[in-house]
């Protein structure tokens, strides 16, 4: 287990660096001169030349990605912003609780929601409870996040008044927990749905396996059945999905967080993009690509407790 | 199976001959009707701001005095030449990836497999996202900013095609009919082109069918966040975005482009659904 864990830590180091390597020179190409973000376009050329020479950008685009890797590794720096002129790691250490509590508990609506619903789904395999349960996923995985949020704020906010309109930000002190509810109903939408596609599925699969009927025949009660036999077995699958799941929840945490004006990190990156403003797009970019390594690692982790067999294929896991 | 067959088994499928004949629809009014209709996708009418629908506006018109129709068909323009852009992208890179890997097999499978495995880990509408902003398409000209869409879609979108397809051949490389072919000297170009690439039509297009659907709603997101398609050209994306000012008073601005992205998203999964049952009976879905 422990060799496993260590070469799926080795694997993401590659994973980091050729994502950090990818967005580094897409802002190296890019038609944009960083100076011109920094001071103005209208700045004086001498003006333009210091700057240009006091951030380091007048050196060749390797030497510039090598001292920014070498910063980043072994100081912790990510740069400074080209607007803001703050460190990287300032400005997104204020926006990530926002979008941190938000994907997490987005993430926990989905699981409490997809599972029993894709688990009701699979018993009741063809009846109407089943047919209505695939409708919503359907429904779910072809709504995106951008229609749901105006509809569900326009029934629930405006019309019905049940929910404040607006976000949450943590920063401002005490926060009214009704303001969360909306936005996380929102993100988790599309991530339960696919939980319970998945879940119906992995159940199904399971339950039309030779052991269900040897236990059902040897008289182990129907709930017995369903929680020792088949879904413990159906589990692995479903903690798969729930990994690639929370890519989903960030890439519609742009989505929720721009809506809502909630200031997390997927806000600022779209500020970030507008502006071009590239350290600022690099230290995301890293930070999102660390976050989903980091929670594969944890899924593939926490499968070898769930399923045993998934341990002793240790060798051939990369 | 004949593609006769094949026809005849998608046709007895209700829900999917449904979605053909809804994508069939769309496809044909997204490139005709707009020749017919007297408005531009950004011409606007201050005098016929917020119309219902019906008269001359058979859809109503926007905030702007924009009519709604025009636009709608312009975005299912945008969405559906994305969508096949991408996938002839998705499939040049994929296929090729997949090939190499799965025929040579040895250090060139494991590397180009670490490579995609790379790409997988990572959420392809982020890395579109991130890609997009640093090649700036915000300031794009609007073309350009839809050949970036199309290329930041297809450039992270291959990795899963490429394990598909590696699958598929190493599978494939082990069969009679390719030592068959072997045996009696074909060249390695021959046997990858006439033996193994006809077994991999089918999977390729059901994967095609069903990615389509998420490249469709990845454009209308990107877009959606102002990052994607640039104005004047229209994107159901853009619409809602467009219309949230006016929602609460006017959802028909929101719920026109919606319904539009959602059907063909579900047709589109649909399709899949159906061509997989079709081409290959033993895989059938329950």
């Amino acid at each position: 287990m422990l060799r496993y864990v260590l070469t799926r830590l080795g694997l993401a180091v590659p994973t980091l660096l050729a994502i950090s390597f990818l967005v580094f020179f897409a802002a190296y190409l890019s038609p944009a001169d960083p100076v011109d973000i920094i001071l103005g376009q209208r700045a004086a050329p001498e003006a333009k030349a210091r700057v240009r020479h006091e951030w380091g950008l007048d050196r060749p685009p390797l030497e510039r990605y090598g001292k920014y890797v070498i910063a980043v590794v072994t100081k912790g720096d990510f740069g400074r912003s080209y607007q803001t002129k703050e460190p990287v790691t300032e400005f997104i250490a204020r926006g990530f609780p926002n979008t941190a509590i938000l994907a997490v508990s987005a993430l926990g609506l989905a699981l409490l929601t997809g599972i029993p619903l894709g688990v009701v789904a699979a018993i009741k395999h063809n009846s109407w409870i089943d047919r209505f349960a695939m409708a919503f996923a359907l429904l779910g995985v072809a709504t995106p996040t951008f229609v749901l949020a105006p509809v569900l704020t326009l029934v629930l906010a405006v019309r019905m008044g049940w929910l404040p309109v607006g976000g949450f930000s943590l920063q401002e002190g005490l926060v009214d927990p009704a303001t969360f509810i909306l936005p996380t109903v929102v993100l988790a939408a599309r991530s339960s749905a696919l939980i319970a596609r998945l879940t119906r599925s992995a159940m199904l699969d399971v339950l039309s396996q030779d052991f269900i009927r040897t236990a059902r025949a040897k008289g182990v009660r129907p709930l017995g059945v369903l929680f020792k036999h088949a879904l413990r077995n159906a589990l692995s699958p479903i903690l798969t999905v729930a990994g690639t799941t929370f890519g989903y929840l960030l890439s519609g945490s742009f989505v929720v967080e721009t809506f809502f004006t909630i200031p997390g990190i997927g806000n600022q990156s779209i500020t970030a993009i507008t502006a071009r403003d590239y350290p600022v797009i690099q230290g995301l970019a890293l930070l999102l690509a660390g976050i989903f390594v980091g929670v594969n690692l944890i899924v593939d982790i926490l499968q070898g407790f769930v399923d045993p067999r998934a341990r002793v294929s240790d060798q051939k896991a990369i | 199976m004949t593609p006769r067959e094949t026809w005849q088994r998608i046709a007895a499928n209700k829900i999917a001959l449904a979605s053909i004949i809804f994508l069939g629809l769309l496809i044909l009014a997204a490139a005709f009707v707009p020749m017919f209709l007297p408005f531009g996708y950004e011409q606007q009418l201050p005098d016929s701001r917020l119309l219902p629908p019906g008269g001359k506006h058979l859809l109503g018109t926007d905030d702007l005095g924009r009519d709604i129709l025009t636009r709608v068909l312009g975005g299912a323009r945008i969405s559906l030449m994305v969508a096949v852009s991408v996938e002839c992208v998705v499939v040049f890179l994929g296929l090729t990836v997949g090939l190499i890997a799965g025929y040579r097999g040895g250090w060139i499978d494991s590397l180009l497999m670490r490579i995609t495995d790379v790409l997988l880990a990572f959420p392809d509408v982020l890395l579109a996202i991130l890609l997009l902003g640093t090649l700036g398409a915000t300031s794009s000209r609007p073309e350009t900013s839809a050949m970036l869409v199309v290329v930041s879609l297809g450039v992270t979108g291959w990795p899963p095609l490429a394990r598909l397809v590696r699958g598929q051949v190493v599978a494939l490389r082990q069969r009679e009919f390719v030592d068959a072919a072997r045996s009696i000297g074909s060249s390695h170009g021959r046997i990858l082109l006439h033996h193994i690439l006809p077994n991999l039509v089918s999977p390729i297009i059901v994967a095609v069918t069903v990615d389509a659907a998420g490249v469709i709603l990845a454009e209308a997101t990107l877009s959606y966040l102002g990052i994607g398609v640039q104005r004047p050209m229209p994107s159901w994306g853009r619409m809602i975005n467009d219309a949230l000012d006016y929602y609460k008073s006017e959802p028909r601005l929101v719920i026109v482009p919606a319904t539009m992205l959602s059907l063909t998203v579900i047709a589109l999964n649909f399709l899949g659904d159906g061509l997989r049952d079709a081409l290959d009976p033993r895989k059938t879905r329950r």
